[in-house]
């Protein structure tokens, strides 16, 4: 073992503005709310001041005695339903349909409406995890901005005027076969859906169904069909993986189809009983730090068009057809090196995964590398896609704008997507549409492209729908309506029934109908009642095709030119469809902590060159097109190389998402749909304030200077080292004396651990906590005045080279101080001990002071500066957790540890006569986590899930010299560095 | 020179100290108290109902328990305000013409349902549970009063915090034994009234038993009801 300094101790630090110290930073450490001294509204006059100071106390005499409580009505049923008990939660089984693989869900419905998703544990494509998507689901659906009526020409239309419109139009069709009819889709993950286009097809010969996704997987299809001649998508088993390379797969970063690669990576990253065979070791190339380069092992910047060279250099040196061993000076021969040694090392045991936006050939290296490591069967298996009909979308849009320019498209159906929006530049989808005769569009929202269209059909979402769709491995989920449609909108189910001439036939008879070809004649009623109950049709995941690889015929990506151009959707509002989603918009982003914007991301060497700093707004040409939008300069990014992110500068997302970010899409063309080079840059002199809250709720500011690295908030150690002593952490062992009466004993003592080895910072608990305890949305200014009002936050921290820096993040919920700082300095005893542990939070009692924020050690504290919550929208107030209070302005509020829930288990546990059982609360952030990185129970309980991973030797505290003796604590990060590239 | 101040001016300086003070006193206590004020708490106000439900009629006179029509009370936090379904299971029997009831039966026919105006009515941020009172023996009759006495229905007691916790404090002078929860009238000192095989003992004798039995805590911290 080399004398380096344990890693601990290396300084961490949060923006580059820390890093070089800049004095603005400085400012903002002192204050959790640096801004809270600016005035808000114009100096008010003395009189004025007087006046208000007069009124204010008179109002409050009368308030606070005199309130006549409003007179309530109480609706109960004219005949109420069956198993509905007024007050309780009923959960229904349903899934997300997603390209790329589908995720089970159980819905919470209270009276009907649904509240908060939860994962279904017995979907096998999922095992029980969600991801950001799923748990904003429900904001989506009650999004007040959707689209209510269907349109026709901008004018509202009766379903039945589409009827007679589409049946017309479709008799002109019946005579020439449908030569005229086009229908474009999304992926599609529904075998109904499927089966219903293909009869269509059949019924119109002469039609043509096209697919367009902006974020597709035309790369990977196209790449195994390089190595091994037929369309099938890898299934990464990372439990079974001892070593895995990644080329910028983002397997890591939260999605549906990623959750269950992510609790199998997780597995394989917890270390317990002080043991560390379990390690694996992840190995990430990447332009841009994401959550999967965050986790690794040995994490190396490269363009994104750069390692395309680095694949074929790693599969040269694994001997695998079509590989290249590249220049010997190349920054990645080193790592390329080392990194193909291990995988050789590991046979059967490794397995190499790429990135969606990788070119073809990087696909098909990929997978033939896999072979050639005989990992095939072990940790990798090879399926049909979740996606049906999987066709090359860029070619098949392509020839559907070709065929719309031509004229010889009359009628175009656009079940759901937004290609105005977000289809290639290059291709002007907007132009070629005009010409089409007939246009009608499915879809949640009046969206850029339903303003171009005859019929715009308002979308039901698909928590008001009827359908089925497939997971990562084929299993078939049943996607179940929770509430009848808000505004009578239609699925697309029902839509292709109309073209089918079936318009009286459901989205829930013809799914029964293609359920029925699945479960059988015999006893279907008893299955398919089964199959709805459970969300899914057991046995239908897919059997592994059997692959053999063949030498592939593959294309040299041209040199770059110029600065390079990426492409990359938004963790959050994705391609754009969640883009008028308030809670995605407004939690940071995992790596960059922007909120309410996108932005041009680029390196720090770069940035230096052109003498640009975050916040100069810039105008980025590439082939012939502009657009301007804020730089981002970001450690870990890759040189000479511009990252824009999809999804943003939308028109017509809705009140909340227009104009939010800029329309990456503009330069996006069909040639560089991922990356491509010859971009030009220039300063245009402006600047712009991006909202990231990466400086704030800084924690170790009031450390001394000397003790600040040894007391870091994250404490990380190679795996040598915690073979060496896995007591990662000195324990300081403290006089325990105190001036305070002794801490009450409950029942019980509730305490959480987060392993910070399994956490991989998707920020799905961040959504799931916003979701379940009401949070509110705050919007762009209040996040730049440090009032972002998130329970659960997630801390990201830079180490080492700005150009290559390692990644560390950190969840930090409240962490329930048994000495809580925040409770002494409360005038009004508003936040208050409970026997068990919690900080209580008494919202009705609080007076606004905020000392106990200022008093917090972990800035977990949130302040209520404005009516934040919306008391108005309609259909926001079906979206509330009934068991959570909505909080009003001038409050303090903060993470309960979902008091709720704990509440909820213990009044059934005292009913039943019995002591709550271990895993038997589960608070929001640890239902819905992937990784389950994070562990609740009582702490009491020895035999408790959490109790054990306390006793873990890399257990410790955040700050643990402040003698706040916190219920949450961590598990320290053990990585598994290979020693060949360490030294 | 004149005398400024008149000899009536020691009365009156005496006199307005004291009103001063009376009035002040008087200010700030009915500050203090007017949330227990009947006009501010609603307290033995009697409200008036679109169709004129009678308690006293069901409970006293027909002799029908609370659970009949309160169904979810034993599962949920609410006790359920029967669907007009549980109405018309009788009166589409009994009073089938009665004119009084037309809301009902037009209710039923057309599925619209009626509605009440809430005469017991906590604070949306006080989470008050049904099921785990009455599963820890405290009768309805605790907070609800004797409902059988009421033609129309009032509040008996304020549903004040400080109320709350009164009982929250001292369980054991509340408790009743959990078979008798919707009895109404029950004396532990009279248990045989009520039906009761127990043999007679004073509240203080019962009390602790049962507190003892039912293991009842007594929850007095901020979360108990708030969050």
């Amino acid at each position: 073992m080399s004398h380096e300094a344990p890693e601990s101790t290396r300084r961490m630090w949060r923006s580059l503005a820390e890093y070089n110290g800049a004095e603005r930073f400085q400012e903002r450490l002192l204050r959790q709310h640096p801004q809270q001294t600016q005035k808000v509204f114009d100096a008010p006059e003395r009189r004025d001041f007087l006046k208000l100071m007069g009124a204010s106390l008179a109002l409050a005499g009368v308030s606070s005695s005199c309130t006549k409580q409003p007179s309530e009505k109480l609706v109960p049923w004219a005949k109420n339903p069956e198993q509905l008990l007024p007050g309780k939660a009923l959960f229904f089984a349903t899934s997300m349909p997603w390209a790329g693989g589908s995720i089970g869900l159980l819905v919470e419905s209270h009276m009907g409406r649904p509240t908060k998703c939860e994962g279904n544990a017995d979907h096998p494509a999922s095992l029980g995890a969600t991801d950001v998507w799923s748990q904003a689901a429900v904001l989506g659906l009650y999004d007040p901005d959707r689209s209510q009526t269907l349109l026709y020409r901008g004018r509202a239309a009766t379903w039945s005027s589409f009827l007679d419109g589409m049946k017309q139009a479709l008799t002109n069709q019946a005579g020439k076969q449908g030569a005229g009819l086009r229908v474009l889709t999304q992926a599609v993950v529904s075998p109904t859906l499927e089966a219903q286009l293909k009869e269509l097809l059949a019924k119109y010969p002469q039609a043509a169904w096209h697919q367009w996704q902006p974020h597709n997987r035309d790369n990977a299809r196209a790449g195994a069909l390089l190595a091994f001649g037929q369309d099938v998508a890898a299934l990464p088993r990372f439990d079974k993986a001892d070593v895995v390379v990644s080329l910028e797969a983002d397997f890591l970063a939260s999605a549906p189809g990623n959750v269950r690669a992510m609790r199998e990576f997780a597995g394989r990253r917890k270390l317990r009983g002080g043991l560390s065979d379990n390690l694996n070791r992840l190995y990430v190339l990447e332009g841009r730090p994401s959550c999967t380069g965050a986790a690794a092992d040995h994490r190396l910047t490269l363009r994104p068009s750069e390692i395309e060279a680095a694949a074929r250099a790693l599969a040269a040196r694994l001997g695998v057809d079509g590989g290249n061993p590249g220049p010997a000076g190349a920054p990645y021969a080193r790592w390329v090196e080392a990194a193909a040694k291990d995988l050789a090392a590991h046979k059967g045991r490794a397995l190499v995964v790429v990135g969606e936006s990788q070119p073809p050939a990087v696909h098909a290296l990929a997978q033939l590398v896999n072979e050639k490591l005989d990992s095939i069967g072990k940790c990798v298996e090879y399926l049909p896609p979740a996606e049906l009909s999987g066709t090359d979308n860029a070619q098949s849009l392509r020839t559907l704008v070709q065929e719309m320019k031509e004229g010889k498209v009359e009628i175009l159906v656009l079940v759901s997507g937004n290609p105005v929006y977000d289809a290639p530049a290059d291709l002007d989808f907007a132009g070629a549409l005009a010409k089409v005769p007939l246009r009608a569009h499915l879809s949640l929202y009046r969206d850029e492209t339903s303003e171009l269209v005859d019929w715009h059909v308002n979308e039901a979402h698909f928590l008001e729908s009827w359908s089925d769709a497939r997971g990562a491995d084929g299993t078939l989920g049943i996607v179940q309506p929770l509430i009848a449609p808000l505004y009578a909108g239609k699925s697309a189910h029902e839509l292709l029934a109309v073209l089918l001439d079936k318009p009286g036939v459901s989205a829930y008879d013809t799914l029964r109908e293609s359920a029925q070809k699945l479960l059988g004649e015999a006893e279907f009623e008893r299955k398919w009642r089964r199959a709805v109950h459970d969300g899914l049709i057991p046995g239908t995941a897919s059997a592994p095709v059997s692959v053999s690889g063949r030498k592939p015929e593959l294309k040299t990506t041209p040199a770059l030119v110029g600065l390079e151009i990426v492409f990359r959707t938004d963790p959050l509002v994705h391609d754009g469809r969640f883009a008028n989603n308030g809670w995605l918009l407004e939690q940071p982003r995992p790596m960059t902590m922007l909120t309410w914007d996108n932005a041009i991301q680029l390196s720090v060497a770069t940035a230096e060159k052109h003498g640009i700093e975050t916040g100069d707004v810039l105008e980025i040409a590439f082939e012939g097109r502009k657009l301007t939008g804020p730089a981002f300069v970001t450690p870990g990014h890759a040189d000479e190389s511009l990252t824009l992110t999809l999804g943003f500068g939308r028109r017509k997302a809705g009140k909340t998402g227009n104009g939010v970010g800029y329309d990456a899409y503009a330069l996006r063309t069909s040639g560089a749909l991922g990356q491509g080079s010859g971009a030009t840059l220039r300063k245009t002199g402006e600047t712009y304030e991006l909202a990231t809250t990466q400086e704030h709720d800084a924690m170790d500011t009031n450390l001394p200077e000397n003790r600040r690295e040894e007391m870091s908030p994250v404490r990380v150690a190679t795996v040598d080292r915690f073979r060496e002593n896995p007591h990662l952490v000195e324990k300081h062992e403290h006089e325990d004396t105190t001036l305070y009466p002794a801490r009450l004993e409950g029942e019980y003592a509730w305490g959480m651990v987060i392993d910070l080895n399994a956490c991989t910072a998707c920020g799905a608990c961040v959504t799931a906590c916003s979701a379940e305890n009401n949070v509110a949305v705050v919007g762009k200014s209040e996040i730049l005045r440090g009032r972002e009002m998130h329970w659960l936050r997630i801390d990201r921290y830079f180490q080492g080279d700005p150009k290559n820096p390692k990644i560390y993040t950190q969840p930090i919920p409240c962490m329930q101080c048994e000495n809580a700082p925040c409770e002494s300095v409360c005038p009004v005893a508003a936040t208050t001990h409970s026997p068990e542990g919690l900080n209580d939070m008494v919202y009705n009692r609080c007076i606004g002071t905020r000392y106990c924020a200022n008093n917090c050690p972990y800035k977990v504290r949130r302040f209520n500066f404005f009516l934040y919550s919306d008391y108005d929208s309609e259909s926001l107030k079906l979206a509330r957790n009934p068991d959570v209070t909505v909080r009003s302005r001038g409050v303090m509020e903060k993470c309960t540890y979902c008091v709720q829930r704990i509440n909820r288990a213990r009044l059934s546990a005292k009913k039943e006569d019995r002591r709550i059982r271990d895993g038997e609360i589960r608070t929001a952030c640890q239902a819905v986590c992937p990784a389950e990185a994070i562990a609740f129970g009582d702490i009491r309980d020895p035999q408790s899930a959490v109790s054990k991973l306390k006793a873990e030797p890399h257990n410790y505290a955040l700050l643990e010299e402040l003698n706040t003796r916190p219920r949450t604590t961590y598990l320290a990060r053990v990585t598994n560095p290979n020693r060949e590239l360490e030294s | 020179m004149a005398q400024i101040f008149a000899p009536s001016t020691n009365t009156l300086s005496k006199v307005s100290i004291v009103a001063g003070a009376l009035i002040a006193g008087t200010g700030a206590f009915a500050l203090t108290t007017a949330n227990r004020w009947p006009w501010i708490s609603n307290v033995e106000v009697a409200v008036e109902q679109g169709i004129p439900f009678s308690h006293k009629h069901h409970v006293a006179g027909l002799g029908i328990d609370c659970r009949f029509c309160h169904t979810a009370v034993e599962e949920s936090a609410v006790a359920g305000i029967p669907p007009v379904k549980t109405c018309m299971g009788c009166h589409s029997v009994v009073w089938k013409d009665a004119p009084m009831l037309e809301p009902l039966r037009e209710s039923y026919r057309t599925d619209v349902p009626l509605q009440w105006t809430r005469v017991h009515d906590l604070p949306d941020f006080a989470y008050f549970n049904h099921s785990i009172h009455l599963k820890k023996g405290i009768g309805c009759e605790s907070c609800h009063g004797r409902v059988d006495t009421m033609p129309l229905m009032w509040k008996v007691n304020s549903l004040n915090m400080e109320w709350c916790l009164a009982c929250h404090r001292n369980p054991q002078d509340f408790v009743r034994p959990r078979e008798q929860v919707t009895t109404m009238g029950w004396d532990p000192m009279h248990p045989e009234a009520s039906g009761s095989s127990l043999p007679p003992m004073s509240q203080a004798e019962l009390g602790p038993k049962l507190v003892q039995e039912y293991k009842i805590q007594s929850q007095t911290h901020c979360s108990t009801c708030h969050r």
